[in-house]
């Protein structure tokens, strides 16, 4: 054995790089950079995949020279909680200046998947011009983009495989965008359009799907109607993964036996979604995809209890099911006895701000399919009431629990069977659930809670929490705990400076931490800016007043946002946000 | 029901009522006007909040800096109505303020919504905007007849203007007529109006006086459509504001010229439909 590194130098480059290819995990990767110089050069300059989870941790200069050769790029912008607009719209995430550095370090960039950023029109047309082998474009809850700039890709991305448009908001100025593919382009994989409101048309859509023999995936938007998804859909009975359109319209029996016969002719597909306002009427003509499929969305189907119920127990193959709580405890417990093969459950309201919920859906449905299907792993379930014991018997039911999301729409519910705070069934689930890594937390909890959380959920990567505690100690308890923690996102919760200053330095081994409406001022934020040099600590502030140096150390702060990052403060902060 | 809230930080269980015209409201204090709690962060809602586009100069002549409405424009539900106009003085009484836009709140215009019995906070529970917006934009048909928009919190209509590069969202709910839809517009996209300053990192802009920005919009130059629950494209104030909440699907500020063809596009918009 060749003493020291030596050895190292052995084998050329190539060798090495062979080997590290097999490495598919950053941590891995970034591990092996660390072993030694020339496995730190080779790593990086064969690195072919890059995920920044937070495009303010690191400069994109940076990003691109320290590793370039890269094909594919996933950043993240705003924080999660901009999805329920906690976060001001003008806070950041623009993607320019990722775009810009990727456009002049990066021009054999492939794949480009952005969520929560605010992609301009000109980001797309940047896209479009700079990367010749572009193959890959995925914008999950973006803004900022219009038609427009999708017809400047369509027009110019001669290779592109996947276009996934998924939950933007998207402007439409550009109606006939896909009639920007030109004739020639044929490499199309997989066109998600769900989320474009206006009109596409039909017929252009047409020829494209027809001259892409590769189609595996479409989904189209809400707005096309049945007949037109109808023909649509007969041109590609490859499909693999579908999403629909309206699936309502006044009863046709042509258009019923057409509908019926174009999805018989699917005989790959294990996807569906979409159907949007669904009625009764059409949902029958679909019975014969139901045994292929494995993943089901519902979530924005209004079907009422029997037709869901009728449809979904035949889909004996489901891994993952997204439904409305219109599927009710009955219809649960019908997916508890024919899906066995149930992963993933996702339950969403049907009326989250309804007076009195008619909505026959509550713990007893979640308990059923805790019991009945045994490879359950990903739950996130709105419900309005919930006991403890309900709680421990998931959690021994299926210690398998990987993600576990439980909202019970009002804040502060408690068991409604004893009047206790749910502390006993949260701790039940971080106990048994060894391989936890996502929790979100609701009803009635107190510090005992986080006791549990800080002291046994030893796999939790991501923890959301809110209207729940009773002082510092449940932030304490977290921070010092929950060793692999690497987003916290806190609301509404009466956590304040001493846990956030007590564990200063567990925040630089966490990707962010958020907490709003909760109990730290402005003082504390300053200490810890101070003592954590490689954090920004973001204040975030709506109110017009005087700028935040003139306020005194008690001033309460709104919004904070920490992360962690080695770029220093940002540049881009709106008026309402302070870097301290 | 369960009990009104006590907690501080679930502020937003005043009504409306209360918040209009007190003076108070234009101290520099947390939460929202009319809460007692200074140290407490109220739940979710700022109280006057903010979300200028860069392209004003902040301290504004005009008192944009109290007239704002860029926030709600972007689909902060629960927090926005007018309320800048607290800013001078609370002279006006929207009774449109801050706090759940649907609970009761309908002074002028007519009662559509019933009161909630229960406080609704920013944000919670946690539901995608994306998903808020579409389940709002497509109401199912079984539904609608039990309960109408009782169960929504907020009518986010998306407004674009010809020439902006970007559109904004307002609640509608949050406006009891057109003036203040109007005035609320005005200021959204005044920004737009000097000379397309729609990027971020425009200094040095002049700020425009009141009646600049009133002539640009009132005038000739543009002109306020909607986009009905047909597809067809009407000018905006012809129909009672109830009328007009209940169909209108979307909003564009066109340029006068534009306008004149408004009849013959409602009609071709109506045939691609089929």
């Amino acid at each position: 054995m060749v003493r020291g590194f030596g050895w190292a130098a052995a084998f050329p480059d190539e060798v090495w790089e062979h080997v590290f290819s097999f490495l598919a995990a950053d941590a891995d990767r970034n591990a092996v950079a660390l072993v030694c110089r020339a496995w730190h050069r080779i790593e990086r300059r064969s690195r072919r995949r890059v995920f920044v989870g937070n495009c303010y941790a690191v400069a994109p200069a940076a990003a691109v020279r320290r590793f370039p050769e890269v094909r594919a790029a996933a950043i993240k912008g705003k924080p999660h909680f901009a999805d329920f607009n906690l976060v001001p719209t003008d806070w950041g995430g623009g993607a320019e200046a990722w775009v810009e550095a990727m456009a002049e370090g990066w021009p054999h960039l492939e794949e480009l998947r952005l969520k929560r950023m605010v992609v301009s029109d000109d980001c797309l047309e940047l896209i479009a011009r700079s990367f010749k082998n572009f193959g890959v474009l995925s914008l999950v809850s973006c803004d900022g983009f219009s038609t427009a700039g999708l017809a400047a890709i369509a027009a110019n991305c001669r290779n592109l495989r996947e276009l996934d448009l998924h939950e933007n908001e998207v402007e439409d100025n550009c109606l006939n965008w896909i009639s920007h593919f030109p004739e020639s382009f044929t490499s199309l994989v997989s066109l998600n359009i769900a989320c474009l409101e206006g009109d596409v048309n039909t017929s252009v859509l047409e020829c494209l799907i027809s001259r892409c023999p590769n189609l595996k995936t479409l989904r189209l938007n809400h707005a096309m109607p049945l007949e037109k998804l109808v023909s649509l859909l007969q041109r590609a009975p490859q499909l693999v993964d579908v999403g629909t359109s309206k699936f309502s319209a006044d009863h046709h029996p042509e258009l019923f036996s057409k509908l019926e016969s174009t999805f018989a002719g699917f005989k790959h597909l294990k996807s569906l979604s979409g159907i949007w306002e669904a009625g009764p009427t059409y949902l029958p003509a679909i019975y014969s995809v139901c045994e292929s499929l494995t993943s089901l969305n519902l979530c924005y189907a209004t079907i009422q209890s029997p037709e869901l119920l009728k449809f979904v127990s035949r889909c004996k193959n489901l891994q993952r099911l997204w439904v409305m709580d219109l599927i009710e405890d009955n219809g649960l417990i019908a997916v508890a006895a024919s899906c066995k093969l149930l992963q993933e459950l996702r339950v969403f309201p049907s009326d989250p701000y309804g007076v009195a919920p008619p909505i026959s859906l509550t713990e007893h449905g979640l308990v059923a399919i805790s019991a009945g299907c045994l490879m359950l792993h990903s739950v996130l379930y709105f419900c309005r009431q919930m006991t403890n014991a309900a709680l421990l018997t998931i959690a021994n039911n299926r210690p398998n629990l990987t993600c576990f999301r439980l909202c019970i729409i009002e804040p502060h519910t408690p068991d409604y069977i004893s009047q206790e705070p749910l502390d006993a069934g949260f701790s039940a689930i971080v106990e048994s659930c060894k391989d936890l890594r996502r929790l979100s937390l609701s009803g009635l909890l107190t510090d005992r809670v986080f006791k549990s959380i800080g002291a046994s959920a030893n796999r939790l990567e991501m923890l959301s929490v809110a209207f729940a505690g009773d002082s510092d100690a449940g932030l304490h308890y977290i921070l010092s705990g929950c060793k692999n923690l690497r987003k916290l996102e806190i609301r509404d919760c009466p956590f304040g400076d001493k846990a956030l200053l007590d564990n200063a330095s567990k925040l630089e081994t966490m990707r962010s931490l958020w907490m709003s409406s909760c109990s730290v001022t402005l003082g504390a934020c300053r200490q810890l800016a101070l003592k954590m040099p490689r954090l920004n600590v973001e204040v975030i502030d709506e109110r017009r007043g005087r700028p935040l140096e003139s306020w005194p150390d008690d001033f309460p702060v709104e919004k904070l946002y920490i992360y962690r990052t080695v770029a220093g403060p940002r540049s881009d902060t709106p008026p309402c946000v302070w870097t301290v | 029901m369960t009990p009104p809230l006590e907690h501080d930080y679930l502020g937003l269980s005043e009504s409306p009522g209360e918040l209009s015209g007190n003076l108070k409201d234009t101290e520099l204090r947390l939460g929202l006007p009319g809460s007692e709690s200074p140290e407490r962060v109220d739940g979710g809602g700022a109280g006057l909040t903010l979300g200028l586009p860069k392209c004003f100069v902040s301290g504004a002549k005009r008192g944009f800096s109290d007239a704002i409405d860029g926030p709600d424009a972007w689909g902060l539900p629960g927090v926005n109505g007018p309320e800048g106009e607290q800013g001078k003085g609370g002279e006006k009484a929207s009774g449109k303020l801050l706090g759940p836009p649907s609970v009761g709140k309908d002074d002028g215009g007519a009662a559509k919504v019933a009161p909630s019995p229960k406080a609704q906070v920013v944000g919670w529970p946690p539901i995608r905007s994306y998903r808020k917006n579409t389940m709002a934009a497509n109401p199912s048909k079984n539904k609608e007849d039990a309960k109408g928009k009782h169960g929504l919190e907020c009518l986010y209509i998306k407004v674009s203007m010809d020439g902006a590069p970007y559109l904004r969202k307002v609640d509608l709910k949050t406006y009891s007529n057109y003036k203040e839809l109007s005035l609320a517009l005005e200021k959204m996209f005044t920004c737009f109006t000097i000379g397309q300053c729609g990027s971020y990192g425009m200094t040095g802009r002049e700020i425009l006086t009141e009646g600049r920005v009133i002539d640009l919009l009132q005038g000739s130059e543009y002109v306020l459509t909607y986009e009905d629950k047909d597809g067809d494209w009407m000018l905006v104030g012809d129909v009672p504001w109830e009328m007009f909440t209940d169909s209108c699907r979307r909003l564009r500020i066109m340029k006068g010229s534009d306008a004149i063809g408004i009849a013959p596009r409602a009609m071709e918009k109506s045939k691609s439909r089929n």
